[in-house]
């Protein structure tokens, strides 16, 4: 280990426990010093740092040897363990790179509240980062869940911090009943792992040998726990109405940065906590994967409400990357090291990725929201030429995640694609007629995202203003737009230097899998396996395409001329044009519904002839609400109602139940 | 930077070995390549390289609507009309870059700056595409999943520039073109997929090169991938079934609505675009599927009769495209997704084939 990237004497994991100390103090001086003036500008900003500083940690954790400390709070005999691994490090990077960008936007954002409400949703948005960044560093199952539960309470009254309306209420109770139905299964998981040895530390729980049944049990309690936070369908529905529902950095935090906490989890006690895995784990997930992302993108083309929008989006990438994770074990299982290194590094990148472009795109439409206090796109339009820095900005996020090069979703998109293809005789032959197929479905996926971002960004920013609301609206404040500029250089950096990143992330593959990929110290060419087999220069990409534009431009001003006249548009010589003319976010998206119709529930309301003021809507529903949480939501209520009878409030049947349950414990012991 | 196998050798299969005359051709960063070579050459070839990938994309970019002309002399042929000359499109465009650009008052710079970009992209794609030379420099910048990156990054831009004015058509177009491109765009990538199943690479020369200098071996599974392929760029290229280049009815349109609204040099270089991008796709199609006659790495004295062969093997596509469009009609909007759902599934099919047939 090179000891140059031990940052202090107890290790990086000492620096990383002062980051969430430091986030953890921030929180509370917000809260008792509310009254104080300026308050504002000196947390976030300093919370801004802290990001910063735990993102220098994680990439020097990438790099060290993993270090831990035990810290002598939480229960007597029961302390909390943390340490700081490369896999750690890697998220821990993700957590910081991301909420740096995201905590300046906030800055701006969170600007015009009052004292009071700023000061608790400061305490909040800290708790929240700290929680997060605990659940990374943490080394025993109590540690774990405590920090589980700091990111899921705070985040939870992140998310209702407009209670007042009723549906924020209602999302925020779906958020938090999902969320503990999943950390149930997270504690039960940690209960099979711990295989009867009473100790919970992960060291203990890496050593337990598990039978292959055991094993398969707590991976699956760790997937339905994990999925539960991520959103996996079926476990997606809290994630449509929580983001829109949230303020927009703290959706932005929550798709780009918690749900990743969740791939962190799955990672862990998969590839680290479980000594055995098995095949059809692999298949399961990639299965899984794919459904959602599919399923996500499907519903992500017919929203109208663009936080929405982004949060299907977040299903379909949360898809992809479980698709990868499913393809990693898939390797490992069968024998297949380098490929499984190749498939991790594409889902690690993907995740990173999805944390840089959501976070700018969740800050992007949050600045219009700010502005114009609009979430529905049809009431918006022609945001380009009010908010110039932010459409271009988001612009930028959004063919990011459309998977278009030279910018960072290609990079990933074209990993994954990679080892989808290099697949050559797996041992199992379902397997080998499961790849094409899966390639199919990542490739329809890639597809749809592109046609979803040129809705969300052409109704958004683009066109004609469909209301008044865009009239007043104005453009984002610079603490924003630093924070923005920030994600987007994210998006654009990691597109051109992929070698390097992946040349980062080598000790993550080492530690999960046991390879690395090659590094043949190529920095322009990025060849994951072979130049020879597939090779991909960003570099050299953007300088042919950048070059080519420069030559064009000034040939045609050059040889010709730069003649403009402004005009009125054409639109074919229609006279009587408006705004209403063009396509709503519901029209953009009717294609979609027509075609994959099957799998949503679609509610019409058609005018009636006679109507004077005829309206006519259509909306998307969710059919797994109606197919699968409607009837458990049913069964529970007939479960409690039947137990209900026994309430009566007569005395005398309670005298009866307790003397019947004494007479029945008397038998029960005595016999 | 030597070529090296790193991987245990009972993970991939090793690369399909070549025969003994053929230069071998790697995609692998040309440096590498050029390694091989004696030292005193180096030099040389490194300029010929560069050279030649500079004289292919050029001349891709000046001969693009001699294809498109041809197209449609032959259309007009078969329809019985009499033909423009084939020198049409280049009159079109000279016309175009001399008027003035009337521009909408609320046009955003994305709409000025898209034509550039679409143009850009054609011709980084053009440049890629190994068309009559094999192996150029530019080709490990991208390979096949790259190339179709590069055609959705040009397709991205015109729909969103299509939407920036606000106008009925303009939505309406951007709208139908991503319908058709969500399904043909995997599916061009399924049949990339099958050609680099064989090939185990995915860098084009080293597809071009098995397919081409290797013993005469008949693939199953690139038959679905051909007529998958020819079904993508149809619709890809705004031809019959899916769409009417020479339609005038706006309603029926779906390349034409998105750049109603462009002008003067913006539209010239669209158009332009329009005819690279049919360039690129045909040359991609001989590439892939008619590879005999392109000419090795290095082998000057066979760049003459690559670029006869490229010229008979376009003009018979171009007259095949013209009859098959002369003799069919174009399907209602929502019929296209059936094609494209078809093209898509043939070209899995092709993979699956391979997998069963060929692996």
């Amino acid at each position: 280990m090179p000891p140059s990237f031990a940052l202090s004497a107890a290790g990086n994991v000492a620096l990383a426990w002062g980051g969430v100390l430091f986030w953890l103090c921030l929180g509370f001086a917000a809260l008792f010093l509310q009254r104080a003036r300026g308050l504002n500008d000196l947390i976030f900003p300093l919370g801004a740092l802290g990001a910063l500083f735990m993102a220098g940690v994680g990439i020097a954790g990438v790099l060290g040897t993993p270090t831990a400390i035990v810290l002598p709070i939480g229960l007597p005999d029961l302390p909390f363990h943390l340490r700081l691994d490369p896999l750690s490090g890697f998220f821990l990077t993700l957590l910081g790179g991301a909420a740096f960008g995201v905590t300046l936007v906030a800055w701006g954002y969170f600007r015009s509240l009052e004292s009071g409400p700023l000061a608790l949703i400061a305490l909040w948005y800290h708790l929240f980062l700290a929680g997060m960044a605990t659940v990374l560093l943490a080394d025993d199952a109590y540690a774990f869940m405590v920090a589980w539960e700091v990111m899921a309470l705070s985040s939870y009254f992140l998310v209702t911090s407009a209670h007042d309306q009723p549906e924020i209420r209602r999302a925020g109770f779906l958020y938090l009943l999902i969320a503990h139905v999943g950390a149930v299964a997270l504690l039960l998981c940690f209960g099979v792992l711990q295989g009867g040895a009473g100790d919970y530390t992960f060291n203990s729980m890496r050593l337990a040998e598990t039978t292959p049944y055991w094993a398969s049990v707590a991976y699956l309690l760790a997937l339905f726990g994990f999925g539960a936070k991520a959103g996996l369908v079926p476990l997606h529905v809290w994630l449509p109405e929580a983001h829109p529902a949230a303020p927009s950095p703290v959706s932005a935090l929550m798709s780009g940065v918690m749900l990743k906490t969740a791939i962190y989890g799955l990672l862990r006690v998969t590839f680290d906590l479980l000594n055995i895995q098995l095949a059809w784990w692999g298949t399961l997930a990639l299965a899984l994967g794919l459904i959602s992302a599919l399923y996500g993108v499907i519903f992500a083309a017919v929203q109208s409400d663009m936080k929405r929008l982004l949060a299907w989006s977040s299903i379909e990438n949360i898809g992809v990357i479980l698709a990868g994770f499913g393809l990693t074990l898939i390797f490992h299982t069968d024998g297949k090291g380098a490929l499984a290194a190749l498939a991790l590094t594409a889902t690690l990148y993907h995740a990173l990725n999805h944390a840089f472009f959501k976070g700018l795109l969740f800050t992007g439409a949050g600045a219009v929201l700010h502005t114009t206090g609009e979430r529905n796109m049809d009431k918006l339009g022609g945001l380009m030429r009010v908010m110039p820095w932010t459409a271009w900005l988001t612009l930028i996020g959004a063919l990011a995640i459309a998977g278009l090069p030279p910018l960072n979703g290609f990079v990933s998109e074209w990993l994954l694609l990679q080892a989808f293809l290099f697949t050559p005789g797996l041992n199992q032959p379902y397997l080998n007629m499961l790849i094409p197929v899966a390639t199919a479905a990542v490739a329809l996926a890639a597809a749809l995202a592109a046609y979803v971002m040129v809705k969300f960004f052409g109704v958004t920013f683009l066109g004609v203003t469909r209301s008044g609301v865009v009239a007043q609206a104005h453009e984002a404040g610079c603490r924003e737009r630093i924070g923005m500029i920030w994600l987007a250089a994210g998006c654009v950096l990691l597109g051109l230097f992929p070698a390097q990143v992946i040349g980062w992330l080598a000790p993550v593959a080492r530690q999960l899998t046991g390879h690395t990929l090659p590094n043949d110290g190529n920095w322009l060419l990025l060849a994951p396996l072979d130049a020879e087999r597939a090779s991909y220069a960003p570099l050299l990409f953007l300088a042919v395409v950048a070059a080519t534009l420069l030559l064009v431009f000034v040939w045609v001003r050059r040889v010709y001329h730069g003649h403009v006249r402004h005009a009125a548009p054409w639109d074919c010589g229609y006279p009587e044009q408006d705004a209403r003319m063009q396509d709503t976010a519901e029209g953009f998206g009717q294609p979609i519904r027509h075609i994959f119709s099957a799998f949503m529930g679609v509610e019409r309301e058609e005018p009636d002839p006679f109507d004077r003021q005829p309206r006519h809507s259509s909306a998307t529903l969710d059919q797994i609400w109606f197919f699968v949480y409607l009837p458990i939501a049913r069964l529970s209520n007939w479960i409690s109602a039947q137990f209900g009878r026994l309430q009566h409030g007569s005395i005398q049947w309670y005298l009866i139940y307790s003397f019947a349950t004494l007479i029945f414990l008397l038998v029960f012991v005595t016999g | 930077m030597a070529t090296r196998t790193w991987l245990p050798a009972a993970e991939i299969p090793p690369s399909p070995p070549l025969e003994k005359g053929g230069t071998r051709l790697s995609a692998a960063a040309s440096v590498s390549t050029i390694a091989a070579y004696s030292a005193s050459k180096k030099g040389g070839a490194m300029t010929t390289g560069i050279l030649l990938q500079l004289l292919q994309t050029l001349a891709a970019i000046l001969l693009a609507p001699l294809l498109l002309g041809w197209v449609n002399q032959c259309r007009a042929w078969l329809q019985g009309r009499g033909a423009p000359p084939l020198t049409q499109p280049y009159r079109v465009l000279r016309k175009l870059f001399h008027k003035d650009a009337v521009i909408a008052h609320n046009a955003s710079p994305l709409f000025r700056f898209a034509p550039y970009m679409i143009f850009a992209c054609m011709a980084l794609a053009a440049g890629i595409v190994p068309t009559f030379a094999n192996d150029l420099p530019f080709s490990p910048a991208a390979d096949a999943i790259a190339l179709v990156g590069v055609f959705a990054l040009a397709r991205v831009f015109l729909a969103l520039a299509a939407m920036d004015i606000g106008t009925a058509f303009g939505s309406l177009g951007a709208r139908r073109e991503m319908l058709v491109s969500f399904l043909a765009e995997p599916a061009l990538l399924m049949v990339f997929f099958t050609a680099s199943l064989i090939s185990h690479s995915t860098a084009l020369p080293t597809i071009v090169e098995t397919l081409a200098h290797k013993h005469f071996v008949i693939y199953p599974s690139m038959a679905f991938a051909a007529v998958a392929f020819w079904m993508v760029s149809t619709a890809e290229n705004a031809r019959i079934p899916v769409d009417n280049p020479s339609t005038h009815l706006e309603l029926t349109m779906i390349h034409e609505a998105m750049i109603l609204e462009y002008s003067a040099r913006h539209l010239a270089l669209i158009e332009w675009a329009v005819a690279l991008k049919l360039f690129t796709y045909s040359a991609l199609g001989i590439a892939l599927f008619l590879p005999w006659g392109i000419a090795a790495r290095g082998d000057l004295a066979a760049l003459p009769l690559a670029a006869l062969t490229l010229l008979v093997k376009m003009m018979a596509g171009g007259a095949a495209l013209a009859l098959l469009e002369a003799v069919s009609a174009k399907l209602r909007l929502f019929r296209a997704p059936e094609y494209l759902g078809t093209a898509f599934m043939l070209a899995v099919l092709g993979m699956l084939t391979h997998f069963l047939l060929e692996a």
